[in-house]
């Protein structure tokens, strides 16, 4: 007499559930990132993607490539430890995107369902195209006022005036020339400082 | 299956070349950056920081972070020193645009720089409920934006405040520590933009970093030290009042 008599309801049951288990590796294999896993509990390829993003700020190193001159000049004065996109800005600039086509529905449905991520417009950079993308030439009045304006939260050593009573009027660039702001410096012709 | 030996020729050096790269754990793309090489944390020297807004500016603009959120914000703490548990702490518009004109008086002032503590045992990672947002093999906590659902779970576990929840793309959004520049050899865009140099990118993995040397001589502190959360933005000279 057999075991396996009356255990032919249990082979069906089992055999559901290795099918149940093939099946799930089947839908797993397709569902999980190639690279779920590969450093911890994550998508490995994010890491990647993430470093793949343009940057903004191309650093003072790019721009020391070609305005050595104010370069040579920051370095002497009180400005040197300042970063020259600080003052003028990041050098890629997002140009603005060319009109969009018009979305069909589906697009919209994925659109309002949250399924697609907005697209962003492309970023040129002053390095690779000078003459149409230009960094901020910054108003002084503003600019150095940002920093210098006399206030009692910032810290007792930082050069600090009082805009309503320095000299108001003619912007803070007609004295001080911004590279090297030091009322030591040589002063041109007009009587700013070079 | 029988392996000849012109297979085990080939996939040799195959395996040889995918193990070397599971070690080095290259990211894609930045393919001169080793990933084990590095573990990054931020130095952020309070003394020297004027309020002016520029690393707020600075990162908004690296990062296309839209209006009224923020990646990293300054405040401004203005303390009696009869009580220091209840400080008066602003932060216009994360401090963008600069701070208004303090009047001395006799309480004091200073400003603090906010941003992500980049944790090594950070509360935001342990709680998300899909693993869209990690701490990277060189220490920066991440958020892997195609994959996270938005439910904000790590929005309310963050100890500090640093995260929200984009309001175009409906997922968490946080600082990166500019990932994308910092493996290309670049500092962050917050750091570039800084004027005084109070905040410094800092590879603790790096012996050479003069961040070994500053640890050793200064009096330094982590935001939050009782939540244990492992936090690596280093603040020089905290004052106590701070939270």
């Amino acid at each position: 007499m057999s075991v396996f008599k009356d255990a032919g309801h249990l082979f069906r049951f089992a055999g559901l559930f290795v099918l149940a288990f093939l099946i799930f590796l089947v839908v797993r294999h397709y569902v999980v990132p190639k690279s779920f896993g590969q450093y911890g509990h994550y998508r490995g390829a994010a890491i990647g993607e993430i470093a793949a993003r343009p940057a903004r700020f191309a650093g003072h190193e790019t721009c020391e490539g070609c305005h050595s001159d104010v370069a040579d000049k920051k370095k002497a004065g009180k400005h040197a430890h300042v970063n020259c996109e600080a003052c003028h800005g990041a050098i890629f600039q997002r140009v603005p995107a060319p009109a969009a086509p018009a979305e069909n529905l589906y697009q919209r449905l994925l659109t309002f369902a949250g399924l697609r991520l907005p697209t962003d417009p492309p970023i040129l950079s002053h390095a690779d195209d000078p003459m149409s993308v230009k960094p901020v030439l910054p108003d002084t009045a503003v600019l150095c006022a940002q920093c210098h304006t006399a206030s009692a939260a910032k810290p007792k050593g930082f050069p600090q005036v009082d805009p309503a009573s320095h000299y108001p009027g003619p912007p803070c660039g007609s004295c001080h020339q911004p590279h090297n702001p030091g009322m030591d410096a040589p002063k041109t012709a007009a009587g700013g400082v070079k | 299956m029988k392996l000849s030996r012109r297979h085990m020729l080939i996939l040799l050096p195959a395996a040889a070349v995918a193990w070397e790269s599971v070690l080095a754990g290259t990211p894609e793309d930045a393919p001169n950056y080793k990933i084990s090489d590095h573990w990054w944390g931020m130095l952020i020297d309070v003394p020297k920081c004027i309020g002016c807004g520029n690393c707020v500016r600075a990162c908004q603009t690296e990062n296309d972070v839209p209006d009224g959120y923020f990646r990293t914000w300054v405040e401004r703490y203005h303390v009696s020193d009869e009580n220091m548990t209840e400080p008066e702490v602003i932060s216009p518009d994360g401090g963008k645009e600069g701070f208004p004109v303090a009047q001395q008086d006799e309480k004091k002032y200073f400003f603090v720089p906010k941003m992500c503590n980049h944790c090594a045992d950070s509360p935001c990672t342990q709680v998300c409920p899909v693993g869209a947002t990690f701490i990277s093999p060189d220490g920066v906590v991440l958020v892997d934006q195609k994959y996270c659902l938005g439910c904000a779970y790590c929005v309310q576990a963050c100890p500090y405040g640093c995260r929200y929840i984009h309001p175009q793309k409906k997922v968490a959004d946080k600082c990166t520590l500019c990932y994308h520049r910092i493996t290309k050899g670049l500092t962050t865009a917050c750091c570039e933009a800084c004027p005084t140099g109070a905040r410094q990118l800092a590879d603790l993995k790096n012996p050479n970093d003069p961040i070994h040397a500053f640890l050793k001589t200064h009096s330094v502190q982590v935001l939050k030290p009782q939540m244990a959360t492992g936090a690596k933005a280093f603040y020089n000279d905290l004052d106590g009042s701070v939270r």
